[in-house]
Formats: structure tokens, sequence, C-alpha cells
């Protein structure tokens, strides 16, 4: 078979192919989102031409027959929806999944594998759908009463809420993995030197895991912020920017999701959600700018 | 048979007592303190599943010498160096039985407090594992866990650990910079000035320079020469030429049994066992 190919192909020549074949594709990955961040700009041109990027970040005044776009409200939506499922999911998926490296049974931590795959695998719309029947009538009708307030249920809360369990597969596998590649002896020299098992892995397990944390609970916000479907099933959908947790929000990609296709006949309108996806990819750019960053000081130290 | 075992223990235990007391104003003063056994080791079994990793491990190491174990790779001489300090219980597969009892304690008795257990024995393992932080932190940390939190002790204590390991000079201008920057030999010498921190009696090391070069092997080697002046030494390793360079007491183990100890002359020059002339004659 060797000697076949040999014929057909010198080894140098399908060496100097493959090579080539493994560049292109590398580049064209990295082409990727240039191609994606280009693309948005130029939609969003016509936008940019008529009003200030200033007074388009800093307005919450969304009226396109007006020929008003403030994007603010959008942009707090999106803020506080992802921070709020951040702050309801990492704790529980860190401690989680240190306890399931650490301490459990292999057949509870087995197990948990299963059930993240399937987590991992419902569809999002699955996920609204129930945060819709179990969430919203939960927070109306039992939490906001018992701490004396009203709501509709159809709010940030809400979208939080399925954001954070949407977010659990994906940060609790990741953090599983980081804990498991932290090398037994290293806890053994810890242990040895008499530390308890928990000193051992507030100081060592964790230090050495940092960078994996922080690229594990990235992951988990960078797929918060970017959630579609489940999130505008349950947050409310009201251009205002919300006050408390129990208000509506309106995300920037639930406007997107919502609007695109059906108001084209208003003036600028199209150019308006193109630079709202255009603001959605910045930010995502800025925070993976910042975590990388952040790897980066660590690694160096 | 166990009759007679329990009353060997006894006359041991109350050897072991007596050096214990005179050892702290005397190190070394007479020949009954230095042979008698820091560690007593009675009917010790590890078994995972259905293999029996060590079987019947009956042994003394005695105080303030270098003890080799020797044998060839998987004859549970690691497994038994890890039991020593409890390291085993990371593996809830591993079922022991027996005793290992030091200063007449039992290490494997339920209500034993693990902690004490453990920095009691400074443990370097076959590759350098330095903790994720700076150098001094290193040692810091083992006296950050005993609650030593005086900045000015803890800072004499780093710099007295480090040039015990010859380790000072090299380091001294970097201290704050990461452990992991040190080439090998360097890590493994931090690991081991890192185990004396805290005080330890005995040091066991599992094959400590299988991953070093010729030299810091050889830095190793001639530190736990030095050391054995003020600790005792359980050193694992089927390296035979370094067993004879550092043991005072050679015990050869081969598939979980003790086969043979004795002092280096009696193993190299006077082997009984047929196992053990046939180790030694494949020369690793």
């Amino acid at each position: 078979m060797a000697a076949l190919q040999r014929l057909i192909l010198p080894a140098k020549l399908t060496d100097r192919l493959s090579t080539g074949w493994l560049n292109f594709a590398v580049l064209f990955l990295i082409l990727l989102p240039l191609v994606i961040g280009a693309g948005l700009v130029i939609k969003s041109l016509p936008l940019l031409e008529q009003a200030s990027i200033g007074t388009m970040l800093h307005s919450a005044e969304f009226s396109p027959q007006q020929g008003h776009f403030g994007f603010y409200a959008f942009i707090m939506g999106s803020v506080w929806v992802t921070l709020l499922s951040f702050v309801l999911s990492a704790p529980v998926c860190l401690l989680a999944a240190i306890y399931l490296t650490e301490y459990s049974p292999q057949w509870l931590t087995q197990s948990m594998y299963f059930v993240i795959d399937v987590l991992a695998g419902i569809p999002s719309v699955v996920y609204g759908v129930w945060g819709v029947l179990v969430i919203v009538p939960l927070l109306a009708d039992y939490v906001a009463p018992a701490l004396g307030l009203t709501t509709t249920g159809y709010c940030l809360l809400s979208g939080g809420i399925v954001l954070a369990i949407m977010a659990v597969p994906y940060m609790l596998n990741m953090l599983m993995e980081v804990f498991r590649s932290v090398p037994i002896e290293l806890k053994e020299a810890s242990l040895s030197l008499g530390a308890t098992y928990w000193e051992t892995i507030k100081w060592v397990v964790l230090k050495k895991g940092l960078t994996g944390i922080i690229a594990a609970l990235s992951l988990g916000i960078s797929k918060a912020l970017g959630e579609t479907i489940a999130v505008l099933m349950v947050v409310g959908n009201v251009a205002k920017v919300p006050k408390s947790v129990f208000d509506a929000a309106y995300p920037l990609p639930a406007l997107i999701a919502n609007n695109y296709g059906d108001m084209m006949s208003v003036p600028l309108y199209d150019s308006a959600l193109m630079f709202a996806a255009l603001l959605l990819f910045v930010i995502i750019l800025v925070f993976n700018s910042i975590t990388s960053f952040f790897l980066y000081r660590i690694k160096e130290q | 048979m166990s009759n007679s075992s329990t009353i060997i223990d006894q006359v041991q235990q109350v050897n072991g007592g007596e050096a214990g007391a005179t050892s702290g104003a005397f190190p070394n003063t007479s020949v009954q303190t230095s042979d008698s056994p820091i560690l007593q080791i009675r009917d010790f079994n590890v078994q995972a599943g259905d293999t029996r990793i060590l079987k019947d491990i009956h042994l003394d190491i005695p105080k303030g010498k270098i003890t080799v174990l020797l044998g060839p790779s998987g004859c549970g001489k690691t497994t038994l160096l890890k039991c020593l300090n409890r390291l085993s219980d990371l593996h809830p597969s591993l079922k022991v039985k027996g005793q290992i009892l030091i200063d007449g304690e039992d290490i494997f008795h339920p209500t034993q407090d693990l902690t004490t257990i453990r920095q009691k024995m400074g443990l370097l393992s076959q590759r350098p594992f330095p903790l994720p932080m700076s150098i001094y932190k290193n040692i810091a940390y083992g006296l950050k866990i005993k609650g030593i939190r005086d900045k000015k002790v803890v800072k004499e204590k780093v710099e007295k650990h480090l040039r015990d390991v010859g380790l000072w000079e090299e380091v001294k201008d970097r201290l704050h910079g990461p452990a992991a920057r040190l080439s090998i030999g360097q890590q493994q010498r931090l690991c081991l000035a890192r185990g004396l921190a805290v005080g330890p009696e005995i040091i066991l090391a599992d094959e400590p320079t299988s991953a070093l070069d010729p030299i810091s092997s050889r830095k190793i080697e001639e530190e736990f020469l030095r050391l054995k002046e003020d600790y005792t030494l359980i050193v694992v390793t089927h390296i035979l030429r370094q067993a004879k360079r550092l043991a005072d007491h050679i015990v050869f183990m081969y598939f979980g049994e003790i086969i043979e100890q004795g002092t280096p002359d009696e193993i190299f020059n006077h082997p009984k066992s047929d196992i053990l002339k046939q180790y030694l004659q494949s020369g690793h």
C-alpha cells in the first residue's frame, strides 16, 4: 500500500501538499470572524452615516418610525441577563465540579457525565418553553408576592435562570476536565506537608487550575451572551432599561430575532438590526480579549 | 506466632521509647539509640481487587539511617512507601490490613490525626512537583499549614531550608519568581527543602533521581547522606549502584514480598535467595 502510494505521489510532495492544506484550513478559520465583522460593519454603515455612535450607545429611546435609534436599553438587557445567569450558575458549577472530581464516588461522576450530555443536547427552544411553563408562573405567583412585589413573570430573573441552566453543562463539563487534569502527585505533595484535603483544594488545586477555570467560566458567559430563543421567550422584550430583576428586559439577540424580516419598510431599520448584531459582536470580542489578557498574565507568572 | 510477635513488638516499643527520650538531647550517641526502629510495620497487607500488592510485610525501619527499598518495578515498593504516610487513602480501591507504628502509634488507626502523621514524614516523589506558586511560597506553604505566620520566622526558615539543600545561592535573587521556572534538578531540591520545612522525622523518597541528570542526582544523593545525621530516610530505588552508595540497610522486595534484608555487604556480597542473586546479576 505504502509502496503504491510512493509510486503515485512522492512522499515529499504529499508532505508539502498536506502542509498547504493545513495552513489553508487555519487561515480560513482565522478569516471567518473578520469576514463576519466586516459584513456587519458594511451593513450598518447607512445608520452610522445618519446617527452618531455616542448617542446610539447612550440613548435608551428606540423608536425607528421617528428615527430614534438608542441601543442603551438593549445593551443593558444583554449585560444584566448575562451577569445574572453567571452569578446563578458559576458558583454552583464550581462547587459541583470540585465535588464530582475530588470527593464523589465513581458511579456518581459517571452518571453526571450522562446528565451533562443530556442537558447539552436539549434544544434551546425546549428550555424556553420550560421557562414559560415553570419559571414564569413561579416568579409571578410565588416568589415576587412573597417579597411584596408584582411582576408578570416575564422578566430579567426568568431569563437569568433559564440561561443559567443552559450554561451549566458547558461550564460543568469543562471545569471537571480542568480539575481532573491536576496531577495527583501535586495533591500528594500538599497532603504530605500536612495540609487537609480542603486546604489542598483551596490552595493548590484551584490555583493550578486557575487558567482553566477562567476559560470555563468565560465560555459560560459567551454562551449566555449569545443565546437567543430561550431568553426572548421569557424575558419580556420591553425596550426599557430594567431597574430590578423583576422588570422586563430586551437583550440584543432577542431584538434581532424578533424584528429581522418584519419591519423592513421602516427606513434604516435593517441597518439598525445589523448595528445591534455588530454591538453584540464587539461585546464578545472585547470580553474575549479581556479574558485572553488575564490568561496570558497568569501564565506569565 | 502471633504471641511471639507481640512480645517482640513490646520489647521494641520499650526500646523505641528510650530512644525517643535520649535522642532529643544526644542524637546518635549510643549504638542502641541509632539501631532502634522509628517505624514498625506489622502483618501489613495491601490488596487492589483480587491482586495482592503487598503480602505480610514485617519490617523495622532503623532510626537515623538510610533504608533502601530495592526491587524491580511493580514489586510494591512505592505502594509501601505511600502507605507510610497514608497517601494510600487517595485510592479508595486499595484495601489495607495490618499495622504501621510510628513512635508506638498505629498510623492506620481510625482516630489517628492524619495531618500530624504526615508532617512527621517528608515526601520526595519520582518527578518534582513544585506547588503552583513562587519559590518562597513553596517553602512557606508547609509553615502556613502548621500555623506559623510570623513573617520574620517564615523568612528565616525559607532561607535556612534553601541553604540546607544548597539551593539558596542559586535562587536568592528570584525567590518570588515561579517555582516552575527552575530546572528539574533545582525543582527536586526545592521539593526536598519544602518537605524539610515542616520539620519531619522521616524522609520518604520514591525513586527521587529517576527524572534527573547525573549531576543533579549526585547532588540529591550527597544531600541524603548529610541529612541522615538529623533524619531517618527511606529511599525507594531500582538502581543497584544508588542503593550501594546510600544504604545502611537494604530491603529487597519482589512481587509484594520482602525476600531478603540486611546491610549492603550482606545483600550485595552474600545474597541468600536465588531471586536476589538473579536480580543482582541482571544489573538493574
